[in-house]
């Protein structure tokens, strides 16, 4: 067993040194390499391999959220502000369509308040028995409405970008973390690219720095995935959203407030998941220790 | 099946009422209960026992999640969505069984490395040995068919380029391409189809392990000397001992897997697969699953054409080869010492080529361009060598270390050597 220990050990070392070797010797080769085939169109990967830095220019930056770790669980408070700038804004152009009303429980609002928020929505129904489709308030058992009737619609009306669709986008988001931080992310439990990837870009906008030229119709972030400039222009400002708890109305205070809650609405039964495993993790212990106890009493009497 | 003579001893009047009809009951006890072990054995054979739990687990989360997924590409991804929003307790077994099949990818290289490291493919074992890569095809087939189905952007692209692999063979290739999407790009013909295989191999992969295990019981397990067992004092029974030791293995194997189950979920998946698939727009780099990504690195490794090879149809054949190549081990390893405790050069080269495979999966991520081509050549280079030249010539020329008599002596010597017993 401890020649196994010692052997994954220097495994480990050996990769680690291959990579940071390998590292090491990146950017100089950046430069010198050909642009990889088949790229496609408007991305920022053929002018990565030109020589301009890869994509996101900026990596973002850490973020304390209540929902990461062993015990993480949602800030309710934190998730109805969320919602609140998510109607205010967001859900102008982006739609949420695998989120029904009725999960906003979740949030910690009542059944009447659930029923009431979603009467402030129309949705399309029907046929009806004469074969018309009508529309009616929705109810909770309805999903979110879209902002525009298909694809197209919201392309043509965003400047040819379709806003996506906000469901999954804290777990459809995530810089890659490089090594050897991803090894470390097993240890740490970290989860939260996407929130923290959303929170970098909503207060990441900023001036192009002199030389960078921006598409017209692109706005200057250095926290986009994919380029330096994105279709959406900044969303989120100082004292855009009136809150009603007396959180801070400022751009940084937003953009956690969305960010958790776009993570409660991709991952709503997180605090589920994270209680149940805690159990889990209890009860496999103990047992794992009672097979050890077994197991050590049963070989006492052999020579091994 | 152990070949020995049977302990078993109906005691009730049904048990001889069944015994003198259908023995299952005989079997069961000879191979799960008095089956003679080494008594030797350590916990790297323990990882059997865990691939039968991660096998089980993925049949039975996958059969009730095939009772929510609707294989249509217009509604999987969403029906996928339904089983973690609105199925009861839905979330956590689409959760273990992702998490599952990587799981079941990390057991089954350990225990290949195993196999490696002790020479469990020798004679007489060659066709343990082929049964076991054969399950180790089938595992990567339907990983692959799997990860196509939640539909999202990585899988159809994932299934774009892999099935793309095909049409690099001269002549045959294009039509096994059409044959395997069952159109000219991958749709729902390609889905469905994926769905029906995804469904019945892991039921083909159950019957090739039944035949592994017997295969496995007709010659003996080997043990950490290499020695066969000679004599009765070299061997325990299974039950309590293999048993219980590969309870231990197995539990502590499930608290790392509840670790990622229950707190990094998506850690081993990939963020674009939560967006829904879209045949107009391609992903910035399209990375396969990480078990995969050794082979994927020196597919991407060969860069340059070999006569009428061009550098496609080459790293098909050099992806293909890798695996291929494991079949032929037990002839190309000329060694007559079978475990590397006693072979100090095979032991370096062994560590040498796990360190090597991990450094390919490393660069089957990364970009293919610059530094990365060149490592993942030399690596490539390593990985065959190491099979066609190294275990070849170091079988011949490598003086081995003495070996103990028996098992029963290797366990003495290690216990009169003031080492701690490894248990």
């Amino acid at each position: 067993m401890k020649r196994v220990l010692s052997g994954l050990l220097s495994l480990a070392l050996l990769a680690g040194a291959g990579a940071a070797i390998a590292q090491e010797n990146h950017p100089a080769q950046q430069g010198a390499a050909a642009p990889a085939s088949g790229e496609h169109a408007g991305g920022g990967e053929a002018e990565a391999h030109g020589g301009t830095p890869h994509f996101p220019i900026k990596k973002p930056a850490q973020m304390a959220w209540t929902f990461a770790g062993l015990f993480g669980h949602y800030d309710k408070a934190q998730l109805q502000r969320g919602l609140k700038v998510y109607t205010e804004v967001c859900s102008a152009c982006h739609s949420m369509n695998l989120v029904s009303f009725r999960t906003l429980k979740g949030l910690g609002y009542s059944d009447a308040q659930v029923k009431a928020f979603a009467a402030n929505y129309e949705v399309q129904d029907g046929p009806n028995a004469e074969g018309e489709m009508y529309t009616r308030k929705a109810l909770p058992s309805d999903h979110f409405p879209s902002p525009f009737p298909n694809p197209e619609a919201a392309a043509a009306a965003n400047n040819g970008a379709a806003p996506p669709d906000m469901s999954l986008l804290a777990k459809a988001r995530g810089i890659e973390r490089g090594f050897p931080t991803f090894v470390f992310d097993i240890f740490t439990q970290y989860q939260e690219g996407g929130p923290d990837y959303i929170h970098a870009l909503l207060t990441g906008y900023e001036n192009p720095p002199a030389g960078v030229e921006v598409a017209p119709g692109t706005h200057y972030n250095p926290y986009f995935a994919n380029a330096a400039a994105l279709a959406m222009a900044k969303p989120l400002n100082d004292g855009q959203v009136t809150y009603d708890d007396g959180a801070p109305a400022t751009l940084d205070q937003y953009s956690r407030d969305v960010a958790a809650f776009l993570m409660w609405a991709a991952e709503p039964h997180l605090e589920e998941r994270k209680r149940t495993g805690f159990m889990v993790m209890i009860f496999l212990v103990i047992f794992t220790g009672l097979i050890f106890l077994t197991k050590r009493a049963v070989y006492a009497a052999k020579e091994h | 099946m152990s070949g020995e003579h049977s302990t078993y001893t109906p005691t009730s009047g049904i048990e001889r009422w069944v015994d003198s009809r259908l023995p299952l009951p005989r079997m069961l006890h000879d191979s799960f209960i008095s089956y003679p072990v080494p008594r030797n054995l350590n916990y790297a054979y323990t990882f059997g026992a865990m691939l039968s739990v991660m096998l089980l687990v993925q049949i039975v989360t996958g059969v009730v999640l095939a009772m929510h997924y609707a294989a249509e590409t217009t509604v999987a991804f969403n029906s996928v969505e339904k089983i973690m929003r609105d199925v009861n307790h839905g979330w956590l077994l689409r959760y273990m069984h992702a998490n599952g099949a990587s799981f079941f990818f990390i057991a089954v290289y350990l225990h290949i490395a195993r196999g490696l490291y002790y020479g469990s493919y020798k004679a007489p074992r060659e066709i343990l040995w082929i049964l076991g890569v054969v399950i180790y095809l089938l595992m990567m087939a339907t990983g692959f068919m799997g990860y196509v189905l939640p539909w999202g952007q990585m899988s159809f692209w994932g299934a774009t380029v892999i099935t793309g692999f095909f049409s690099a063979f001269p002549l045959v290739g294009e039509w096994i391409q059409q044959f395997l999407l069952g159109g000219f790009a991958v749709d729902n013909p390609t889905l469905n189809r994926f769905f029906a295989l995804h469904y019945l191999l892991p039921f083909m992969i159950a019957g090739v392990v039944i035949l592994h295990i017997w295969a496995l019981h007709v010659t003996g397990q080997t043990n950490p000397t290499g020695i066969e067992i000679k004599t009765k004092t070299d061997t325990v029974a299974f039950t309590p001992y293999a048993t219980l030791k590969d309870a231990l293995g197995v539990s502590v194997f499930l608290i790392v897997f509840a670790w990622f189950i229950f707190y990094m979920p998506n850690y081993l998946g990939h963020p674009d697969n939560y967006i829904p698939a879209n045949s107009l727009k391609t992903p910035a780099h399209i990375v396969p699953e990480w078990y995969y990504l050794p082979f994927y690195a020196m597919l991407r490794a060969i860069t340059f054409n070999v006569g009428p090879i061009d550098s496609k149809l080459g790293g098909v054949l050099v992806m293909f080869g890798a695996i291929i190549i494991l079949f032929f081990l037990p002839w190309l390893d000329t060694s007559k010492v079978r475990s590397a405790v006693y072979r100090p050069w095979y032991k370096l080269f062994f560590w040498l080529f796990v360190a090597n495979a991990i450094l390919l999966g490393w660069l089957g991520s990364r970009p293919a361009e610059g530094l990365y081509v060149i490592l993942s050549q030399l690596g490539t280079l390593y990985y065959f060598g190491f099979f066609l030249v190294i275990m070849p010539v170091l079988g011949l020329v490598e003086t081995p270390k003495r070996i103990p008599n028996s098992i029963t002596e290797a366990v003495l010597e290690k216990r009169s050597g003031g080492s701690p017993a490894t248990v």
